[in-house]
């Protein structure tokens, strides 16, 4: 048999190698055989004219004949090389249509599959645990929200009492300051119980996990590094087992290094993990953990979560005084890490997958204009024998071809898409989704593009194919020219288009709003002039600076050599920057107000007398602190005005006071003023209260220095540091930004920006695709009505009353589409009410320049197909008949 | 079957073998005779027949086609597969 097969192909092949040959002997034996007919019919009599048809008429369509010879001989390939060269001659003889089909498809097919991949990094491969659905995390909740941190004694509780945990550990993401070879930096790290990578499933790859009890007070300290340290700090070194680090001052024995593909988001990024010795404490009001835990077996999240809640309202019995509304509340692991970006993916998907459509179905419609305006070269290669089947075989190749150019450029598109978006989610944020690192076409992305693409190939080759055999080929060669199928495209195609324009109009009006919002949130009024200011944090962790005095001396060491700079104005610091998490808040009581349990909670902020005049915000009332106001002077405060309106409504605060812990009188404090609303929180961030008591009254090791310089903001960072340095090189220095780079990069401004520009991307690509569209399906009437316009023109139409014939089609699928738009705009804008700031739902300046671009873009697109029906020859026209 | 079976008294040229099938037939059978020509491609590839030029009998060129041995094998069966097919008509139609 494979004998056989191989005397075949090597016939064909020979053929293949001859194929010149093989054709003139053909052709020779084939004359030879009706000029032996033609003799035989003279010898009967027939006359010589006659005699040569009757005799080819008995032969059959040479033509024909030859190839279906040819294709007997031929390989399967050959035909398709030969379609291939033919589609392609035939998409470069017109540019623009091939142009547009594969700039279309390109968009369409790239933008899905870079969605795709974020889709699949993000939901699809599964979290990097065992049984990662198994896995849960526990929080407290208290009455500010849901997801707060346990306390020690808590969890030890909690581990105990519960009866559905196969185990329960708790991590903490903690800032080490590192101390090596060049000095002290901040390094990023987390604080773990002892079976936490246990819990998750999870094994070092080089060394050991850690022992049970290695979490326990005096045990040897001990550190497992990430992969990306190891790599990064000791260069992937095999010897680092048994290393030490000095991590806050402790050196700490390297026992393990974690396996690469290992991360864990709610604690990313993390270099360093050690143990939660240094967390224990019997304080059950101070928090600092959070829980993991793995279900038992058999038992369900409800049941566990029934549990656990059960187990914290008993703690809040028991202990009243800090456990008193602390209820448990606990997440699905995938939750906690991927929930929040879940919805936003999935939009993006819907709206990348809708927009593959809509660029399919009009790349269907272009070549449906295409192949109206071929019919008579269809038509006249069918007269010529060319086969349906051959014919269509053609439209298949010619779509297909469209198809692979789109699909190529496509998936390099969505490649360069992915990592350009990958990059240009700011640092910060893409440690904390660190199951995007790695982003790119993997085997299941690319199984997708693939599959998109061969669906865009079939509906690419049946359209024309089906339009093939809907029209009578010999109606084309006669171009009576207005089928029942053409008119039925038209309507097709029209109700297409009113709807991909008011999927536009929709996306454009969404853009418009949050371009604003955004434009509106870089604008708000956040309490300080956020021009000209410099900013870098400090950390003062070694022994040097252990008493209230020698913190205080820093600070002032600082702020006087950092104030002699040229072009300063003005430094100040505070413990906590604005524009931060809103967090650090303090519970507090009004001195002589009777207190029935209320919970009265603010932030605060420890700030030198220089903070408010170097962010140049605005005393309401009182006065600012003064620079000798320390332990020696009376405790004061400064409170915000909403802190003041909340808790002092319709009274004056200043000289009322406030305490922290109402037994000890001596550390009350006194409200000296009230400020504008610094805020402290998100760019979006409702105001919330916050209060500021001078450093000097209570200094930190860590602060943020502010300062405000006539010269520009960038140049004088380097120039903080390297002060800093100059008065000791231990001290760490980190966080070296402008305000500006702050708010900037302030995940709500990156939230708003992000959306701002997704949702724009979108609707431009919407724009693209709704013009095109309408594009054509004005230019495929305009090729049916070509001989309706010549003769319009011919009784005497104007030119000007075809554009309008022309314009007012266009016209009204347009006016269709942007009323529906409206109307489907007030649903969409209802849906993204959150992402909208300072911008209402119906912003009408927003609403009419969107509307205006839409009509512009559409009149543009069909002002071309107008001016061909304009610039129609009515004697040509007519002779087409 | 029937190219075959033309072939196994001598070798002929296509315009013989197309006035041979309708000879022999009293003209029933009488196809487009160009359809001649894919079908001897056809053998021709399958090795059933091989091909050579000769001049024929008014000095011509023509090609001339031969039964090769795998041919005649192939004849023989298909022969066989028709006669039983044949018989088993007849049957048929006997018994009604």
């Amino acid at each position: 048999m494979a004998m056989k097969w191989l005397l075949h192909f090597m016939r064909k092949l020979h053929l293949l190698i001859h194929r010149e040959k093989f054709h003139s002997d053909l052709e020779e034996e084939m004359e030879f055989h009706r000029e032996q007919s033609e003799r035989e019919l003279r010898a009967e009599g027939m006359p010589a004219e006659e005699a040569r048809h009757a005799a080819r008429r008995q032969f059959g369509n040479d033509l024909r004949l030859r190839e279906q010879s040819h294709d007997t001989v031929a390989f399967w390939f050959e035909g398709m090389l030969q379609d291939f060269r033919f589609a392609l001659r035939q998409l470069r003889k017109n540019p623009g249509f091939a142009l547009t089909a594969i700039l279309i498809l390109t968009f369409g097919i790239g933008a899905s599959v870079a969605i795709l991949g974020f889709v699949d990094a993000a939901l699809i491969k599964p979290l990097p645990y065992k049984d990662p659905n198994r896995l849960v995390v526990l929080f407290e909740s208290i009455p500010l929200g849901l997801r707060f941190h346990l306390s020690y004694p808590d969890y030890l509780d909690w581990k105990r009492e519960n009866k559905v945990f196969q185990s329960l550990d708790v991590y903490a993401p903690y800032g080490f300051m590192l101390t090596d070879r060049d000095g002290t930096h901040q390094a990023a790290g987390a604080r773990v119980s002892d079976g936490f990578f246990r819990t998750l499933g999870v094994a070092p790859v080089l060394g050991r996990d850690f022992r049970s009890g290695e979490d326990r007070k005096n045990a040897p300290r001990t550190v497992l590094l990430s992969y990306s340290a190891w790599q990064r700090l000791f260069g992937g070194r095999k010897d680092v087992l048994g290393q030490t680090v000095v991590l806050d001052g402790h050196p700490n024995t390297i026992i393990g290094v974690l396996p690469s593909s290992f991360h864990f988001a709610p604690a990313e990024p993390a270099d360093f993990w050690t143990t939660t010795q240094s967390e224990i404490s019997d304080c059950r009001g101070c928090h600092g953990l959070y829980g993991v835990a793995r279900l038992k077996d058999g038992i369900s999240f409800q049941a566990a979560f029934a549990d656990i809640k059960q187990i914290a309202d008993q703690l809040a019995r028991q202990y009243p005084d800090s456990n008193r509304d602390q209820k448990a509340y606990m997440l699905p692991m995938t939750e906690v890490i991927v929930g929040d970006i879940r919805p936003v993916l999935l939009v993006l998907l819907c709206g990348a997958g809708l927009l593959l459509l809509i660029a399919t179905v009009n790349v269907a419609s272009l070549l449906l204009v295409r192949s109206e305006s071929r019919r008579r070269e269809i038509a006249v290669r069918g007269a010529l024998g060319a086969s349906r089947a051959r014919l269509m075989r053609q439209f298949v190749t010619e779509g297909l071809v469209l198809v692979a150019t789109g699909s190529a450029l496509g998936i390099a598109a969505a490649y360069a898409g992915m990592q350009f978006f990958a990059h240009a989610i700011p640092k910060d944020m893409m440690a904390s989704m660190p199951y995007l690192h790695g982003i790119g076409l993997n085997f299941r992305v690319f199984v997708f593009a693939c599959g998109i693409s061969l669906m865009a190939g079939l509906l690419f080759s049946l359209t024309p194919a089906l339009r093939l055999s809907w029209s009578d080929m010999r109606e084309g060669l006669a171009d009576g020219g207005r089928s029942h199928a053409g008119t039925m495209w038209r309507r097709f195609g029209s109700n297409l288009v009113v709807i991909e324009l008011t999927t536009a109009m929709v996306l454009l009006v969404g853009a418009g709003l949050l371009g604003k919002s955004f434009y509106r949130l870089l604008h708000v009024d956040i309490g300080l002039q956020p021009d000209h200011l410099a900013m870098l944090t400090i950390g003062a962790t070694t022994d040097s600076y252990k008493t209230d005095e020698q913190k205080i001396s820093l600070e002032r060491q600082i702020v006087s050599r950092i104030s002699a700079l040229p072009g300063v104005k003005s430094v100040g610091l505070s413990t906590t920057l604005p524009i931060g998490d809103g967090d650090g808040t303090a519970g507090f009581r009004v001195v002589g107000r009777p207190y029935h349990g209320e919970h009265m909670e603010v932030a605060i902020r420890k700030v030198s007398s220089g903070y408010f005049t170097t962010l140049q915000s605005q005393l309401l009332r009182g006065r600012y602190f003064a620079e000798d106001e320390d332990k020696s002077k009376p405790e004061v405060v400064i409170i915000s005005e909403t802190m003041a309106k909340q808790y002092f409504p319709g009274e004056n605060p200043i000289g009322k006071q406030i305490a922290f812990d109402i037994n000890k009188p001596k550390e009350y404090l006194q409200i000296v003023g009230i400020v504008k609303d610094l805020q402290e929180g998100q760019l979006d961030a409702a105001p919330r209260g916050a209060m500021y008591v001078p450093y000097n009254q209570g200094p930190d090791n860590f602060f943020s220095i502010v300062v405000r310089t006539s010269q520009s903001e960038d140049a004088i960072l380097p120039a903080l540091t390297s002060i800093v340095h100059q008065i000791d090189p231990s001290i760490a220095t980190y966080g070296a930004s402008t305000m500006a780079e702050r708010i900037h990069d302030s995940p709500s401004a990156y939230l708003h920006r992000s959306a701002a520009w997704l949702v724009g991307g979108f609707a431009g690509l919407a724009l693209l695709l709704g013009v095109v569209g309408l594009y054509g399906v004005i230019a495929y009437s305009v090729s049916q009505r070509t001989r309706e316009i010549g003769v319009r023109m011919a009784l005497g139409a104007q030119r000007g009353s075809v554009y309008r014939l022309i314009l007012r089609e266009a016209g009204r699928l347009t006016i269709i589409g942007i009323v529906a738009g409206l109307v489907v705009s007030m649903a969409a804008t209802t849906l993204m009410r959150k992402l909208l700031f300072g911008v209402g739902m119906w912003d009408v300046p927003t609403l009419i320049a969107v509307a205006v671009v839409l009509g512009g873009c559409a009149l543009l697109a069909s002002y071309l197909p107008a001016r061909r029906a304009a610039s129609v020859n009515p004697v040509e026209a007519l002779r087409a008949e | 079957m029937l190219i075959l079976k033309t072939l196994t008294r001598a070798p002929l040229h296509g315009y013989g073998i197309a006035q041979s099938i309708k000879r022999l037939s009293d003209d029933v059978l009488t196809v487009e005779e160009g359809s001649l020509y894919p079908a001897l491609q056809r053998l021709l590839l399958q090795g059933w027949v091989k091909a050579e030029w000769k001049k024929t009998e008014t000095n011509r060129r023509a090609r001339y086609y031969t039964l090769t041995p795998a041919g005649r094998k192939q004849l023989g069966e298909e022969v066989s597969q028709f006669e039983l097919m044949i018989s088993a008509i007849g049957r048929v139609m006997q018994s009604a």
